[in-house]
């Protein structure tokens, strides 16, 4: 497939741009949110961890999304490229996972008085870490090809159900999680917020774009590595 | 105005913990990540400089060998 050849070529190239633009977009980020944004009239400046804590989530809920549909589009094309891309992405997921759970840990103290609560939200944020624990490790722990393809597309599309629970556990279930305050349909959030937290979310998309990248090319250079054996 | 943003009104420790935790988790993944990239740009110099003259034109020819030769800083050699 030609599209994935210009994949591979542009992915040498783009690392170093995209980490300098992640560089740039992080620190007007880091400056918006922790110092130009205002604090919030009810939650003081504990508002300020909605700047980590939300963006990682959303990124988050985002790869994996992509991993799964990537690992169907394997199941249905049987193209090795599309496991190869999600098996990249994998890493970065699970970080900003981490994120959201810890940074949610912090910023539930204060405001709800515990560090954790077995919560329809919190817990399915849980479960979703552990689908990318079982993920990565089949990676590592399958040698088979063959097996290996199939394990991870089959852990990946099973965890595809527990994201609409994430998204929409808030509405199903009494929660002490907040429901959205951003929708399709708008916002409640002022812009004053709104804006530091759309930078963070294009810091950690970014973050997660040089991540992805720097983990294609090490999987490239171990195909190819393979190959030089072949010549 | 130095001390408002340490102390940021008594939630200091919650916001700063939550954003060193951050900037932590990314400079570990980054590095490690770097690491494993390292490692087999090293393989796969030392696999290529075994290769006959021959086998190097070969690989030379393919456009995806050509990006990593240039990656690794081979090409420079």
């Amino acid at each position: 497939m030609n599209i994935f050849y210009k994949i591979n070529n542009l992915s040498f190239r783009a690392q170093k741009y995209v980490f300098f633009l992640f560089i740039v977009v992080f620190s007007i980020g880091v400056v918006e949110a922790l110092v130009l944004s205002p604090a919030d009239y009810k939650q003081s400046d504990s508002v300020r961890i909605m700047y980590v804590h939300v963006p990682s989530a959303w990124t988050s809920v985002g790869i994996f999304s992509v991993i799964a549909i990537l690992s169907l589009g394997n199941l249905i094309f049987k193209n090795k490229y599309f496991l190869t891309i999600a098996k990249s992405l994998a890493p970065s997921g699970l970080i900003f996972n981490i994120i959201a759970l810890v940074t949610g840990a912090i910023w539930g103290r204060p405001t709800w008085g515990t560090w954790w609560a077995w919560d329809a939200r919190i817990t399915s944020m849980l479960v979703l870490c552990i689908f990318y624990i079982l993920y990565i490790l089949s990676w590592r722990v399958f040698e088979n090809k063959e097996s290996v393809n199939k394990i991870t597309s089959v852990i990946s599309i099973l965890g595809l159900i527990n994201l609409p629970i994430i998204k929409f556990s808030v509405e199903w279930w009494t929660t002490l999680h907040q429901p959205a305050s951003i929708t399709l349909s708008g916002s409640s959030i002022h812009s004053s917020m709104l804006l530091p937290l759309f930078i963070m979310t294009a810091a950690f998309v970014l973050f997660s774009v040089l991540i992805f990248l720097m983990k294609y090319n090490t999987e490239l250079i171990k195909i190819k590595n393979k190959g030089l054996d072949r010549i | 105005m130095t001390f408002e943003i340490i102390s940021m009104n008594g939630y200091g420790l919650y916001v700063w913990s939550s954003f060193i935790f951050t900037f932590i988790s990314f400079f570990v993944l980054y590095h490690v990540i770097k690491f494993q990239l390292k490692k087999e740009q090293e393989k796969f110099k030392s696999k290529y400089f075994d290769l006959t003259e021959e086998k190097t034109e070969n690989v030379k020819k393919q456009k995806t060998y050509r990006e990593i030769l240039a990656f690794t800083n081979i090409s420079k050699i």
